[in-house]
């Protein structure tokens, strides 16, 4: 790559400064962040992971615009992070899938199509690719109540990815999923990141699955939440059979360590 | 017999053709069946136990005879209960734009909220069919207007407060969603909110059916029009003629099942999903 040509792209996410207080001055006052920085460059994968509750799901909503920090600045590809929301430049993926009861599979995947104001045909058109995508092309006329909770956060994770967004924020989306469910929406992740070349910011509780899905990992810090240290997990060859590997559990422990502290 | 299993749910998937109607068909029988035998069974043990032991024909007549006499004042009765259900129809409609309106309103602005709850709250707890004779009072004793004014409030506040719940009480997250596609409030409500009001409400409307046939009936036994089901019921009750009264209550009945299915199927066009929320 040419280095002039990686200057000129912005930040796939840049936060500097940021702290983030709820209910300042009260007696229920929280500081979730203080003073946080962090760089993502764009194909990127990074995860993020911490104690619980210290923050990170807040970091998250503060990049999806949903939350103003309290001081410092968050930019998605060099636009603040409000823009970047009204302009719908991001996927969003939540522990829970949030799907539309009333609404089929298919036209949930096409709601933020629908809003976008594409054309029917079209939007019927993406999302069948999407849910082939996830392969549950079979279930597209179902409604989300008769889907198992796996098949449930795949059709999220195909309406996150419908309008190829070229990042997506995913706040511990296989946290609900038990181990078997989870490792095959791993797998799944990683082939669809790879296809669409795109940013993925990954907040999770689990250090294998971070390991196993990142370019880097960001350990963060009990509250107020900073980053500890970012370790490089880029796997060469990531395949699913580099969770029996050796290098795969020293990066584990390598993780793990950072995070005691 | 394996026609009788439970359909999987790939059949579930399956598209509906002359098998899928078959099972369908079955699924019907299954669900009908046994509660059709249990009501006939009852009638019959009604009927042939009155004839065992032979009391007092007077004060539970047999099944048989009220089914008489119900055929024989069948244009009468048919009339009567032609007046109550419209007058259960105009309190449902005037109950559900009520409490829909105020819900509206109160998942609206905060100030309606502080309001109007209480107020609604209020109302709950007035015994609604004890204003019955005082309505009589106000609005005429002679026209349906005081009937159905017990009905719009018996109607109301089921109504209002679980439509309140469906809009107000959202996922977090499909709220945040919507944000994230840069939905306003409104797109909001009319995409999320009202939807997820909707089963909310038609569970509220399956319940005020029968309150609202209850209330009709009560209310006319206060006074209202001369030729309604309350007044045919009670009149005969009064003067003994209780096969005739018991028929008058078969007619209630019979109107209360068509206006709770009526919800039922207006349940299944407007909201199909309902059921399935429900589990």
């Amino acid at each position: 790559m040419v280095k002039s040509s990686v200057s000129e792209e912005p930040l796939a996410v840049e936060v500097a400064g940021v702290s983030k207080t709820f209910n300042p001055g009260r007696p229920s006052e929280v500081q979730a962040l203080k003073d946080f920085e962090l760089s993502i460059t764009p194909g990127e994968f990074v995860s993020i992971i911490g104690p619980s509750g210290c923050g990170k799901s807040t970091l998250l909503r503060l990049l999806a615009g949903l939350m103003r920090p309290t001081d410092g600045m968050v930019r998605i590809n060099g636009k603040s992070a409000l823009q970047a929301r009204l302009n719908l430049e991001y996927g969003i993926v939540f522990q829970s899938p949030g799907l539309l009861s009333w609404r089929t599979v298919s036209k949930n995947v096409e709601l933020p199509l629908e809003i976008m104001g594409w054309s029917k045909a079209r939007r019927r058109a993406r999302s069948a690719e999407m849910l082939e995508l996830v392969e549950l092309s079979g279930f597209a006329k179902h409604f989300p109540q008769q889907l198992s909770g796996g098949m449930q956060q795949r059709v999220a994770i195909a309406r996150a990815l419908s309008f190829e967004p070229s990042l997506l924020l995913m706040d511990e989306p296989f946290g609900a999923l038990d181990e078997i469910t989870r490792e095959f929406m791993q797998n799944a992740l990683l082939t669809i990141w790879r296809e669409f070349s795109m940013t993925v910011v990954f907040v999770t509780h689990s250090i294998p699955e971070a390991v196993f899905l990142s370019t880097s990992v960001s350990v963060l810090s009990a509250r107020p939440a900073r980053i500890v240290k970012n370790l490089s997990t880029d796997l060469a060859g990531r395949s699913p059979s580099i969770r029996d590997d050796e290098e795969f559990f020293r990066r584990v422990a390598e993780v793990r360590k950072v995070l005691r502290g | 017999m394996s026609l009788v299993t439970p359909p999987s749910d790939s059949e579930l998937a399956a598209p509906v053709g002359g098998r899928g109607r078959v099972v369908r068909f079955w699924r019907l029988a299954r669900n009908w069946l046994p509660s059709v035998m249990f009501g006939v069974a009852l009638l019959e043990i009604w009927e042939i136990g009155l004839w065992l032991i032979n009391p007092d024909r007077f004060a539970l007549p047999r099944p048989s005879d009220i089914a008489l006499t119900l055929a024989e004042n069948w244009s009468v009765i048919f009339a009567a209960t032609r007046v109550t259900g419209f007058v259960i129809l105009t309190g449902l409609i005037g109950g559900v734009v009520l409490g829909v309106v105020m819900s509206f309103m109160v998942a609206r602005f905060r100030a309606a909220d502080a309001t109007l709850t209480p107020l609604a709250l209020m109302i709950s707890a007035i015994p609604i069919i004890a204003l019955a004779p005082l309505f009589n009072n106000w609005l005429g004793i002679t026209s349906s207007r005081s009937n159905q004014a017990v009905v719009v409030l018996m109607v109301f506040f089921p109504i209002f407060v679980n439509t309140t719940k469906g809009l107000t009480q959202v996922a977090a997250e499909q709220v945040e969603l919507m944000r994230s596609y840069a939905s306003g409030a409104w797109r909001i409500l009319h995409t999320v909110r009202i939807p997820n009001a909707l089963s909310y409400f038609f569970s509220a409307l399956r319940i005020t059916t029968s309150l609202a046939v209850m209330a009709a009936i009560l209310a006319e036994f206060f006074g209202g029009r001369q030729d309604t089901l309350g007044n045919y019921i009670s009149q005969n009750a009064q003067f003994t003629r209780y096969e005739e009264a018991w028929a008058g209550v078969v007619a209630g009945s019979a109107m209360g099942l068509i206006f709770y299915y009526s919800v039922a199927l207006l349940e299944r066009l407007v909201a199909p999903w309902a059921k399935l929320s429900r589990g």
